[in-house]
């Protein structure tokens, strides 16, 4: 996984709360058998006018002008901002990988469905969590600066925006440290086989049934 | 002192990190063709091996078409289910193809084969997962990095959730199911009102449900936030394990029975956060908006936006009014459903199959619904509910009868709704477009929905 580095970027306002992952990916887009080409169908039915069904990758669509993400700086936005439980729903990863693939880097929320959070920290992708004055001010900002922009320090826990609002935030440690070193959690694990090989050989003992073939 | 989450934690521990997470060992892992493909090609790419292929189970649901499922006409469905079909095939896995007749929500099958039981750890790369928490596991939905991660390792690196309690105390009255105390849950908690925490559901009226019953609720403790939910095994729960095709026997079946009767929380045990529910002030529960928690029972009227102070959340009413081309003041019955969807894996067990009969015996579906579907959980439960001559009240009432599969509650298959149809649906989630795009639904227990068919609206089932 790819290491999380600071950088500065525009930030989108999309100003509602309980975004669920269907809205992020809706189902017909998640066909795909890869992890990529998922962030032509971001936000598919608030951003594009016409429903696609036959889901067909090359058909040109019509956008919805209205959307915050088709507008000019926003269409290149890497912060998204949003309200409580950002993420909530279906488990499914897709959700990142659109958000990731449209050129989002991290999101601005006060909270977030767990399934989602714990899947950012897979994808090299920062959910952060902010106290809801904060984000209060942050979608105020973006009224009164068009294209504000922000830069996001994972070391040093803040987000700057231009015009020079600090917001600090809190993160898990070990959350942290997987983005900062993009550590690749499968290899950390089987660093521990042995304790595995041991917990099973003690839980055959002890509970056989559960080490019967499927 | 300990909780039934405790419990199940502490006996999962393969070793605890210094960083607050432990490595957590997971006895089953449940997969389907939608969030494992990429988890598959992972694996090969890395060049790993699964680590314990006996406590794979796979099935396709999600893409299976309910009806001539001979033919796949949607080619990326088809990629999927034959992408699982491979990577099963060449990885050893165990998968019941879409003609067998264990076949079906992965959801409904795994407590159905046995291969779900009391004290596991059970994950699946689907988030309502949760409903297998209804026998004393660990049950929980997991991302598709974490499919691979449970296929490599066959453990999970997690940080311990908090504990919550919701008591439902008392007795429901005449016409209330599982779905209408869970409705009233989320109504009362909200949908992030669990995030965090493990939910243990308990009190009188959790121990005289049904294990169909208590799979409804905790299935949709994830609508609640949660990823966990949980209920304490008792006889009921042991009943209905015994005799599974996967479940112990002889000797082994006395032994395990002798520790599952020991999941459940200590009567000192410390819970964060309780809830208590009267079960007895709990109506028949309808959802009015695009989040499951915009929910209120059936003779309350359409809510007005202007009546909420928290401004982000009248606005989140008024985007949902608006989706759902609803007025505030308006009453269930002026609302007409155009399509009717009883299944997914919330309500398509044997018992919402027969309240959902009972209702809808000798009586017609109403002409103004388009579209009435009755789609089982698992061929099993088909197979049994044509035994019981439960298909054909439905046929003989209009309804279509279906074979089994997620159909219509997440609309990755032919089933869907088109845009602007309403639903009654006994399924779990009403976002925006989740049925189909700009379809818009309403979510209730089986008998609600079936009442609804024959009116052509909502109606309170105790009247009818």
């Amino acid at each position: 996984m790819k290491t999380f580095k600071t950088f500065t970027g525009i930030i989108a306002p999309l100003d509602r709360s309980n975004i669920d992952t269907d809205t992020i990916i809706p189902k017909e887009y998640l066909k795909s058998i890869k992890r990529t080409g998922f962030g032509l169908n971001l936000f598919d039915s608030w951003r594009y006018i016409d429903s696609n069904e036959n889901t067909n990758q090359n058909i040109k669509r019509k956008d919805n002008p209205n959307f915050i993400l088709n507008k000019s700086p926003y269409n290149k936005a890497e912060i998204l901002l949003a309200r409580e439980n950002f993420g909530c729903g279906s488990s499914r990863e897709h959700a990142v990988w659109a958000l990731s693939d449209f050129g989002f880097k991290a999101v601005l929320a006060p909270s977030y469905g767990d399934i989602f959070y714990s899947n950012c920290f897979k994808n090299g992708f920062l959910p952060i969590k902010l106290k809801n004055k904060d984000i209060d001010l942050l979608f105020n900002l973006t009224k009164s600066n068009q294209g504000l922009k922000a830069t996001v320090d994972l070391e040093k826990q803040f987000v700057e925006t231009n015009t020079d609002n600090k917001f600090r935030f809190d993160i898990e440690p070990n959350l942290k440290v997987r983005l900062l070193k993009g550590l690749d959690e499968i290899a950390l694990t089987l660093e521990y086989s042995d304790a595995i090989y041991k917990y099973e050989r003690t839980r055959a003992k002890m509970n056989p049934w559960l080490f019967k073939d499927i | 002192m300990k909780t039934l989450y405790d419990k199940l934690w502490d006996d999962h521990v393969v070793h605890d990190f210094d960083d607050d997470t432990s490595l957590i060992y997971i006895d089953r892992h449940l997969i389907h063709e939608v969030t494992s493909a990429q988890a598959f090609d992972g694996l090969r790419l890395a060049n790993r091996k699964p680590w314990r292929l006996n406590t794979n189970l796979a099935v396709p649901d999600h893409n299976v078409p309910t009806k001539n499922r001979e033919v796949i006409n949607d080619p990326i469905s088809k990629i999927q289910l034959e992408a699982l079909e491979e990577n099963c095939k060449s990885m050893g896995i165990t998968k019941f193809d879409m003609f067998d007749p264990r076949q079906g929500i992965v959801h409904v099958i795994g407590p159905e084969q046995g291969a779900c039981l009391p004290g596991m750890t059970i994950v699946c790369g689907d988030s309502h997962t949760s409903t297998n928490g209804a026998l004393g596991a660990l049950a929980f939905g997991i991302g598709t990095s974490d499919v691979e991660h449970v296929l490599a390792t066959q453990c999970l690196v997690l940080k311990k959730d908090k504990n919550m309690l919701v008591n439902i105390m008392g007795r429901t009255g005449k016409g209330i199911s599982a779905k209408d105390i869970i409705l009233n849950i989320i109504r009362k908690i909200g949908t992030a009102g669990g995030t965090g925490y493990a939910i243990e559901f308990a009190g009188d009226v959790i121990r005289s449900l049904s294990m169909e019953g208590r799979m409804t609720i905790c299935n949709m403790s994830i609508e609640a936030g949660s990823r966990f939910g949980l209920i304490a095994v008792d006889k009921t729960t042991i009943d209905y394990v015994e005799n599974r095709p996967y479940s112990p026997t002889n000797d082994e079946w006395v032994n395990a029975v002798n520790i599952w009767e020991k999941l459940k929380s200590d009567s000192d045990a410390h819970f964060d956060k309780v809830v208590e529910i009267d079960a007895s002030k709990i109506e028949p529960q309808v959802t009015w908006g695009t989040s499951p928690e915009m929910v209120v029972s059936i003779n309350n009227t359409i809510p007005d936006p202007a009546e909420t102070k928290n401004s982000v959340k009248s606005e989140g009413y008024k985007n949902a009014l608006s989706y759902m081309n609803l007025k505030p003041g308006m009453k269930f019955n002026q609302i007409k459903i155009d399509k009717v969807f009883i299944g997914s894996c919330t309500n398509s067990r044997i018992e919402d199959l027969r309240e959902a009969a009972d209702i809808v015996k000798g009586k017609k579906v109403s002409k103004d619904v388009k579209l009435a579907m009755v789609v089982p959980g698992s061929g099993l439960i088909k197979r049994q509910a044509e035994d019981e001559g439960l298909a054909k009240i439905f046929i003989d009432s209009g309804f279509e009868w279906r074979e089994p599969g997620c159909s219509m509650c997440l609309g990755m298959n032919p089933d869907q709704l088109q845009s602007g149809e309403r639903c009654a649906s006994t399924s779990n989630r009403n976002f925006e477009g989740r049925q189909g795009p700009g379809g818009r639904t309403h979510l209730a227990s089986p008998s609600m929905v079936a009442a609804a068919a024959i009116a052509g609206h909502f109606v309170d089932i105790r009247d009818f």
